[in-house]
């Protein structure tokens, strides 16, 4: 027996994939990351034990568009745990077209610091 | 009250309408399904046998050699498609060569043409035939349909004049009233009302014995024991593997596992045919569709099954006695009983109207013609008009240019007049049926969400009261992002 | 009769790029034809992200890529037809269209680009026992529903096929407010990329059954049912190892076929494995002038690794059209062990460019090989991998130079370090 273990994850960061092996000691602390291909595999890692953080993209309601919905994203990744909040503070958000893409649709939601940006122009 | 009520709009009760609607009668068509031909006319081999088939002295074989001549130019009044194929049945050994020799007496009794075949003339005609098959007799006569868009021509063409339909309705209970027995009539119980009618003509499928049961207030004296059949669908090629239907010898259980070009160049594979008691049991088993796999092998070879587009199952609504049940009621007079109408259910069916109205309820049913009688409008089908005429429908109408099913080349022109024709379509399998978006490879893949929103407009609803068939079959179960739950 | 000199069917990713490229490479008379409203095809439903990472350098969602394609297309002098469906097309490239507008028209097309994607193998294809009721989609097209018209299609989901569409489509559903009760896949290994797997079931609890498939379909009005078994090694159901789901939906992600009745037409052989079009170094089919690309020619994992298709097949055409080479009969590329399919088929290195991208994808999950091209026993190149996998695309880059002593028939191989 050692005092280290192993976890390994498969890095989501890009659609590469890689398989990255965190050694943690008893308490949890981090001692090396390995497998990753780049600096971004390592930081994913490191939040992933400590914050694991997601994109999010949903659509909300457009009115006077081609489709009934235009389709959103977040200006950045948000706490795994936030998801279904910012999913529910998108319900009922409306929005008229014309829409340019990158137009913020909601500022700041749930006071995560992140806003709801139009994924296209509508 | 009416004089007549037809109880299942099938292709059987759609011509019995239909021909009743040429003469001075009222009469109510009431369906439990949520459109025309949906039972066993959706689900079949979809061929009009030549006739060579049926026992002597049969109604089958009456009927079918009858109906078979009758079909081409009832397609032809009514704008549907009737494609004379031609058939072969073929010989493996010289047991089934003996069959063959039976099916040819029957064929030169009955005065239907046919030709003998040698196995090599045979295969230089369809040149995917088994290398076994060392006979094949030719007839000529045979045809294909779609038997629901006859169905739905026959009904509509009755509606037009002045046949009543009621869709969404089962019959519950059906109570004789007869005050005397001279002006006896009958009412009839459905889930959404009670109607009166003089005669009751009931076409009502795999449920005919329960409906006369209903009305005989005891155990019909015929049972219907569906016969399930399943099928494979080949995808539309430039060349087909056949071009002709092609039968093995028939055996005990019927005509067998079949090899069937349809209209638009698609092949069916089918069917088995397993009795089942459960008259709503037409699920696809992974037993039967093996056994239909190898099945057709032994009559054709090169069979594309990597071009399987679907598979379907129908039931066929086979009696105790063998033969069709076409005759008045003896306890129940007036009430007619069009049962056990398997096949050659469809081949036979204007035949079975025919003979329905002019022999069995001769009397009954002589009812003077109408001065006047409105023919169909046909649908117009894109696919099957010239250049000029594709431009000039497009010119009047935009919609005809604006394509929503791409398998199947399918407008929003076609699909809007579906829809707004008398009994047009109402849901997505209707407008499935009468002009073909979601026939095609990708199944609806594509198409589907279009012919949604199609019909969330021409009738006005919301798109999430649009069903896929009947009223419980829900497509979209809720709209996102409407506010707080 | 009209004629244009470059014809694209098609304008999703692989059609636009196709005419950015035909006109940097010197088209100036390029038509392209689109059968929705708008271009950007499938895209436009994707609206997850983790697009454009190799192209643009950043991850967009699917609307934003292909927007971005769009605007580069906008300025250029390419001709745009939207709502407008192909209906004929034959071996002398003649293109018959349809449109609200002009009603039927055909034009003669110098070199046509055949761009149009695919589609998803359906229920009916895997011919899977039951009844037929309301319930039962492709994930694509419940994905259609929600993220363009914003409807669910179910609240208790079950998603047949680990292909990606599925998996995105899980995480989707139940962020709408849907339970997603398991993925059941026929193989003993996911088809999707590991990213997905991990972000869209795991993140979920959403349970993965491998070498399982469904065997029973209940319900005859709306599904309120299914039966999955697990198969044995030849994939057939093993009896007693049915479990059963109560499920409103269920969803399926059973693969994706390009679309290629219009090559069928015109007479272009088709590839048995990707059961797209045979094509030679050019991105040319087997009919002179007609070229195909992205996920009508072969599927792809990434859409931009189509895009890229799209360029080389536009480049190519741009050439065909200006007479720059003569196609002619080259030396066949086939696929070795452990391959299950290559492309291009056909290679003639007189003619072809500086580089060529060879495409492959494997037959089985393996570490530590390398990847041979060769022409009988002589290696002509040789790659290193840690990992292949049949979810994702290989590539082998060879130089003109690389290829000039060919006389005979190649392969490429999957073999493990010695």
């Amino acid at each position: 027996m050692t005092d280290t273990n192993k976890k390994v994850f498969t890095c989501i960061v890009c659609p590469r994939g890689c398989e990255v092996t965190a050694n943690l000691d008893k308490e949890g602390n981090i001692l090396s990351i390995e497998g990753n291909s780049c600096p971004r595999g390592e930081t994913y890692v490191k939040n992933e034990l400590l914050n694991p953080m997601r994109q999010l993209t949903s659509t909300v309601i457009i009115e006077g568009g081609i489709y009934d919905r235009l389709p959103v994203i977040l200006s950045d990744v948000i706490p795994k745990g936030k998801m279904m909040d910012v999913m529910e503070a998108l319900n009922g958000v409306k929005v008229k077209a014309p829409v340019k893409r990158g137009d913020v649709i909601v500022k700041n939601i749930c006071g995560l610091n992140v806003d709801v940006v139009a994924s296209r122009s509508m | 009250m009416y004089d007549i009520i037809i109880i299942g709009a099938g292709i059987t009760g759609s011509f019995i309408a239909h021909d009743l609607s040429k003469k001075k009668c009222s009469v109510l068509v009431i369906d439990r399904d949520a459109d025309v031909g949906n039972g066993a006319t959706m689900a079949n081999s979809a061929i009009v046998h030549a006739g060579y088939d049926p026992k002597p002295g049969t109604l089958k074989a009456k009927l079918n050699v009858r109906g078979n001549r009758m079909y081409p130019d009832i397609c032809r009044e009514l704008g549907v498609t009737y494609k004379n194929c031609s058939a072969f049945v073929v010989a493996t050994d010289s047991e089934e060569s003996e069959v063959l020799d039976r099916l040819a007496g029957q064929a030169a009794d009955r005065n239907i043409e046919y030709k003998d075949l040698d196995g090599n003339a045979a295969r230089d005609l369809e040149p995917n035939l088994s290398g076994a098959v060392i006979r094949a007799l030719e007839f000529p006569t045979t045809g294909i349909i779609y038997p629901w868009n006859v169905a739905i021509a026959l009904m509509e063409e009755a509606v037009i004049n002045g046949t009543e339909l009621r869709l969404n309705e089962e019959v519950t209970d059906i109570d004789c009233v007869s005050q005397s027995n001279s002006d006896a009539f009958y009412r009839v119980k459905t889930t959404a009302g009670s109607y009166e009618g003089r005669y009751v003509i009931n076409a009502a499928g795999v449920y005919a014995d329960k409906v006369y049961s209903m009305a005989l207030k005891k155990e019909s004296d015929f049972k219907i024991t569906p016969r399930r059949g399943e099928y494979y669908v080949l995808d539309e090629m430039a060349k087909p593997v056949v071009s002709r239907v092609i039968y093995p010898v028939p055996g005990p259980n019927g005509k067998g596992v079949l090899v069937v070009p349809t209209i638009h160049n698609n092949v069916l594979l089918g069917p088995n045919s397993l009795p089942i008691e459960d008259k709503e049991a037409n699920c696809n088993t992974s037993e039967a569709l093996s056994y239909v796999k190898s099945a057709v092998s032994k009559t054709v070879e090169n069979i594309p099954f990597d071009k399987v587009i679907r598979v379907f199952a129908g039931l066929r609504p086979s009696g105790d006695a063998g033969d069709f049940v076409i005759k008045e009621s003896d306890e129940l007079k007036g009430f007619v009983n069009v049962a056990c109408i398997e096949s050659p259910g469809l081949a036979s069916a204007p035949a079975i109207s025919e003979y329905v109205i002019n022999e069995v309820m001769k009397e009954a049913f002589s009812f003077a013609d109408k001065e006047e009688y409105i023919r169909r409008k046909p649908i117009v089908y894109m696919n099957e008009l010239g250049d000029e005429a594709k431009n000039e429908m497009i010119k009047q109408n935009p919609a005809y240019g604006d394509i929503v099913c791409r398998c199947c080349q399918v407008s929003r022109g076609e699909i809007e007049d579906a829809i707004n024709r008398p009994v047009g379509a109402t849901t997505v399998k209707g407008v499935k049926k009468r002009v073909g978006p979601g026939l095609g490879r990708c199944q609806g893949g594509f198409c589907e969400p279009l012919v949604v929103d199609i019909l969330a407009k021409e009738l006005g609803k919301d798109k999430a009261e649009i069903r896929y068939d009947s009223p419980k079959s829900v497509i979209l179960m809720e709209e996102t992002k409407k506010g707080a739950l | 009769m009209n004629s244009r000199k470059i014809v694209i069917i098609g304008g999703g990713s692989a059609g636009i790029a196709a005419a950015i490229a035909a006109y940097n490479n010197g088209c100036d008379d390029i038509l392209l034809l689109e059968k929705d409203a708008e271009l950007g095809g499938i895209l436009l439903q994707c609206i997850h992200n983790g697009f454009g990472l190799h192209r643009f350098g950043e991850e967009l969602a699917g609307p934003a890529y292909a927007e971005k394609w769009k605007d580069m297309l906008k300025d250029l002098p390419v001709e745009v037809k939207t709502d407008t469906t192909v209906i004929h097309l034959d071996s002398d490239r003649n293109v018959t269209y349809v449109n609200p507008a002009e009603g039927y028209v055909t034009v003669k097309a110098g070199a046509v680009i055949m761009a149009l994607g695919c589609r998803e193998r359906s229920r009916g294809a895997i011919a899977t026992p039951g009844y037929r009721p309301s319930g039962v989609w492709t994930a694509g097209t419940a994905q259609k529903y929600l993220n363009m018209q914003g409807y669910l299609v179910g609240k208790r989901v079950f998603i047949l096929g680990s292909g990606d569409i599925g998996l995105i489509m899980a995480r989707r559903m139940v962020l709408e407010g849907a339970k997603v009760l398991g993925v059941a896949e026929i193989m003993p290994y996911s088809n999707g990329l590991p990213r997905n797997m991990k972000q869209c079931l795991d993140d979920f609890d959403i349970p993965l059954y491998l070498s399982h498939t469904v065997t029973d379909i209940r319900g005859k009005d709306r599904l309120n049912g299914i039966t999955i078994s697990r198969v044995d090694e030849s994939l057939n159901p093993i009896k007693g190892t049915e479990i059963d789901f109560d499920v409103d939906t269920l969803l399926l992600s059973v693969g994706l076929i390009p679309d290629t009745a219009l090559l069928s037409e015109a007479g272009a052989l088709l590839h048995p494995k990707t059961k797209g079009a045979k094509v030679d170094e050019h991105m040319m089919t087997s009919v002179p002038g007609i070229f195909a690309c992205g996920n009508g020619l072969h599927v792809h994992d990434l859409v931009d690794f189509v895009s890229m298709e799209g360029e080389e097949a536009g480049a190519a055409a741009a050439k065909y059209v200006k007479g720059e080479f003569i196609p002619k009969k080259g030396y066949e590329l086939m696929p070795g062990d452990g391959v299950s399919y290559v492309l291009p088929c056909v290679v003639s290195p007189d003619i072809m460019e500086d580089e060529l991208e060879i495409k492959l994808r494997v037959k089985d999950n393996r570490r530590n090989v390398r990847l041979v091209l060769r022409e009988g026993d002589k290696t002509i190149k040789e790659v290193r991998k840690l990992k292949t996998a049949p979810s994702e695309m290989e590539k082998v880059v060879v130089k003109k130079a690389e290829l000039a002593a060919i006389s005979g028939p190649m392969t490429l191989a999957v073999e493990d370090m010695g």
